[in-house]
């Protein structure tokens, strides 16, 4: 019998992921319902969610009767929940929200011998050596799929949702049974087939323990403390960023998934991407070309558009890369070694003009 | 056009839900049959809309929904539709909630029985969209009926109790409910939706009477009326609001005995005050937190409880009074403040000062200001609450005399 109450929050990317957010944390709680729980859901207010990619928290918490509910929402947001889920991987890299300054390392509120359930196409392996170093240890759970789009506009539900039912249900069957888990996304889905993937999420989720100090040790840290009133300027004033300076509180990239990768040998120094960006990310190299700042680049894929060069800025998987650190110098300081490295990363020919002369595919 | 309704809702069983706020107000909508809403979109208000959208789109509510160019406008069409015999709800937040000033001030004085949500969402500037009760607090003194709703399930109840009220005849006033905004429009908790059997039963058909503007029925409303007419207008008008607290009290006891919901008074919601010394009183969600501190506190000896004030207009003068005189302390809790006001307290602090000055036996009475902009009144924040107003009652009258800022930075 389970006694006390349970926190859950889902880390999802803004707007497209809101959907599949709240379906998750609805799901849970009518399914712990049936288990003779309550429970509640909500989306945090401070957060942003209809700016693209930008991550956002929604929560669950189920509990044992209406006395330990209200001891549990008495922190409305849960400072340290039990479980935390991410449906998309490339959120291992953190979470900087609107909701907060600076950006957190994914497992900040899992307590210690919580549970970090990633749906991802990758091996648990792959996926720590991308999250912060961890604090206390934790279970990083894989949840195999990819990030899903269900539920915005068009996209139907693909049972990503019940997948994760299933894989909470196996990590905290004391608040929801495989059974009720399975009753619940069959009614909610109003398709017996939901059930399977219930199942599938609890059989096939594959847990792995980290332990303290495992993982990347690349992400700053970012510290910020409020002034209180009798220090503030009146008037609700702050100062403005110089020309050129950029916010050292705000990067912003935790937003990204795929990341611009630049060709700089097959660059006409055209200035379209520098131009275009709407984070203003490209700086001008004294020869001329644009390299992305990539601490202020969102992944927006914007400067891939506009460039009239093919294959010259190509969007890459960002859980292909462990650090933020400029290109330009690399390609400067050895030009064959970073054209290696661009082909490996972007999976296009460096120099198509010698693949297309050898026969490649075009 | 009215979207023609394929699915009516015929459950004979109350069903249960996972609804936020918005969404139980949206599900009172449907079920109080409303005839006109008027729309337009801000924080935390708009989650009506999108509820009441999905309601229409998926054939399940048939209600005429007009999207506005702005508040003012919004709050005017609603006003007109009550007018012709209507039954109407609108709603806003915020500066959008005083962009539609005008519109309000209007509508109480034609005593047309609008039923609006205010969710309570911060005045800009600064830039919040956190709950703060002075966008609703700000027409107390304009004749509109003020309640205040704890959870999703209370909100719901509140607005099908708000259209039996307001359309009284003895009655006759807009209403505007409080929700918190975030904690209560937004947060999804298990609602219980009734039949629609049991709200036709508690529910009568709006009847303007002869007040019904309609060709058959040839009226002029609103003439200009000047000094020759204003103050017995007036006064009828506070004579309607006087007889809310009698209406309010029928309605309550209505809704009991048909949904079996609605705790034991109309006015006030009291938690552990049976043999408490002293007690908190605020209005909204507060209650959550308060309630938590109060379970914990008292685990270590301290005989304290909580009074939630369900309606701040009319406010339940004698039922106030009776319950607080009881008391060594009351803290007030204002999630608002009145700048430059007696003691510079909130406002709720200085009506209940009012309401008990000439009581022989009265409780030191405390001000706090907390929760600004949908901060949360954490637990360390309750404890200093009551552990500064146990300090205040053994101190005496004269420590009341001030406000006190809990979970402001220095």
């Amino acid at each position: 019998m389970a006694e006390g109450s349970i926190s859950i929050e889902v880390v999802y990317r803004g707007i497209f992921q809101k959907t599949l957010a709240q379906r998750i944390c609805r799901s849970v709680v009518l399914a712990a319902r049936k288990d003779g729980h309550t429970g509640t859901a909500f989306a945090r207010y401070g957060d942003s969610p209809e700016r693209n990619g930008v991550p956002a928290k929604q929560f669950a918490v189920v509990a044992a009767n209406e006395i330990e509910l209200e001891a549990s929402m008495a922190k409305y947001e849960p400072a340290v929940v039990d479980i935390s889920i991410a449906v998309d991987d490339t959120l291992a890299k953190g979470v900087e929200s609107w909701a907060w300054y600076g950006r957190q390392p994914l497992w900040k509120p899992v307590r210690e011998g919580g549970t970090l359930l990633i749906t991802s196409e990758k091996t648990p392996d792959e996926v720590v050596k991308q999250i912060d170093a961890a604090e206390r240890p934790y279970t990083l759970g894989i949840i195999p799929g990819a990030a899903s789009f269900a539920g915005l506009w068009v996209y139907k539900d693909d049972h990503t949702d019940y997948r994760v039912l299933g894989a909470i249900a196996k990590i905290a069957p004391q608040w929801l049974s495989l059974e009720n888990a399975k009753a619940a996304a069959v009614e909610l889905a109003k398709d017996k087939s939901a059930a399977d993937s219930v199942q599938f999420g609890y059989d096939k989720t594959l847990l792995r323990s980290v332990s303290t100090g495992e993982g990347t040790s690349t992400h700053e840290k970012l510290q910020f403390t409020k002034p209180g009133w009798t220090k503030m300027r009146p008037g609700i004033v702050i100062d403005a960023r110089k020309p050129g300076e950029r916010n050292p509180q705000y990067k912003k990239y935790t937003a990204r998934t795929l990341r611009p990768v630049v060709n700089f040998d097959t660059c006409i120094k055209c200035t379209m991407c520098w131009l275009d960006c709407p984070d203003e990310c490209f700086e001008v190299t004294p020869e001329g070309h644009y390299e992305v700042v990539y601490e202020a680049c969102i992944g927006c894929g914007i400067c891939a558009q506009v460039c009239p060069v093919k294959d010259c800025i190509v969007m890459v998987d960002e859980l292909k890369f462990t650090d933020n650190k400029d290109k330009w110098q690399d390609w400067k300081k050895d030009r064959p070694a970073y054209n290696q490295w661009f082909e490996q990363m972007s999976g296009v020919p460096a120099d198509p003009k010698a693949a297309a002369a050898a026969g490649g595919d075009e | 056009m009215a979207v023609e309704v394929k699915e009516k809702e015929t459950s004979e069983v109350e069903t249960e839900v996972l609804a936020t706020g918005c969404e139980a107000i949206a599900e009172a909508i449907r079920l109080a049959d409303v005839d006109v809403m008027a729309a337009y979109p801000i924080r935390p208000y708009d989650g009506v809309m999108q509820a009441a959208a999905k309601l229409i789109a998926n054939g399940k509510m048939d209600v005429e929904y007009i999207v506005a160019d702005g508040e003012h406008s919004q709050f005017e069409i609603v006003k007109h539709a009550c007018a012709v015999g209507s039954r109407v709800f609108v709603g806003s937040s915020g500066v959008g909630w005083f962009y539609a000033f005008e519109a309000i001030a209007v509508t109480a004085g034609l005593r047309l029985p609008v039923v609006a949500i205010c969710g309570n969402r911060a005045l800009d500037d600064p830039g919040a969209f956190g709950t703060e009760h002075n966008d609703s607090l700000a027409v107390r003194d304009l004749g509109w009926l003020l309640p205040w709703a704890e959870t999703a399930q209370e909100a719901l109840d509140l607005a099908l109790m708000a259209w039996r009220v307001a359309e009284d005849k003895r009655v006759s006033l807009p209403i505007a409910i409080g929700l918190d905004g975030a904690f209560l429009t937004h947060s999804q908790h298990i609602v219980k939706i009734p039949t629609q059997a049991a709200v036709n039963q508690y529910l009568p058909k709006f009847d303007l009477g002869d007040r019904l503007l309609h060709p058959d029925n040839p009226i002029t409303i609103a003439p200009q009326v000047d000094q020759d007419w204003l103050m017995e207008i007036r006064r009828q008008n506070d004579n309607a609001m006087r007889q809310a607290l009698t209406v309010i009290a029928e309605a309550h006891a209505d809704f009991k005995r048909i949904f079996g919901r609605g705790g034991e008074s109309p006015f006030l919601d009291e938690f552990m005050t049976d043999d408490a010394e002293v007690v908190v009183i605020g209005q909204g969600t507060l209650s959550l937190p308060m309630k938590v501190a109060i379970r914990r506190l008292r685990k270590e000896g301290h005989k304290i409880g909580l009074v939630r004030l369900k309606w701040f207009r009319p406010f339940p003068t004698e039922e106030l009074v009776r319950s607080l005189t009881r008391f060594k302390a009351v803290g007030v809790i204002d999630r608002d403040y009145s700048f430059g006001s007696p003691y510079y307290g909130g406002v709720l602090y200085n009506e209940i000062r009012s309401a008990l000055y000439s009581q022989t036996k009265r409780p030191t009475i405390v001000g706090f200001v907390a929760g600004l902009g949908g901060r949360e009144i954490e637990q360390p924040m309750a404890t200093e609450i009551f552990e500064k107003t146990e300090a205040a009652a053994k101190a005496g009258l004269s420590a009341g005399d001030v406000c006190h800022w809990i979970g402001v930075r220095e």
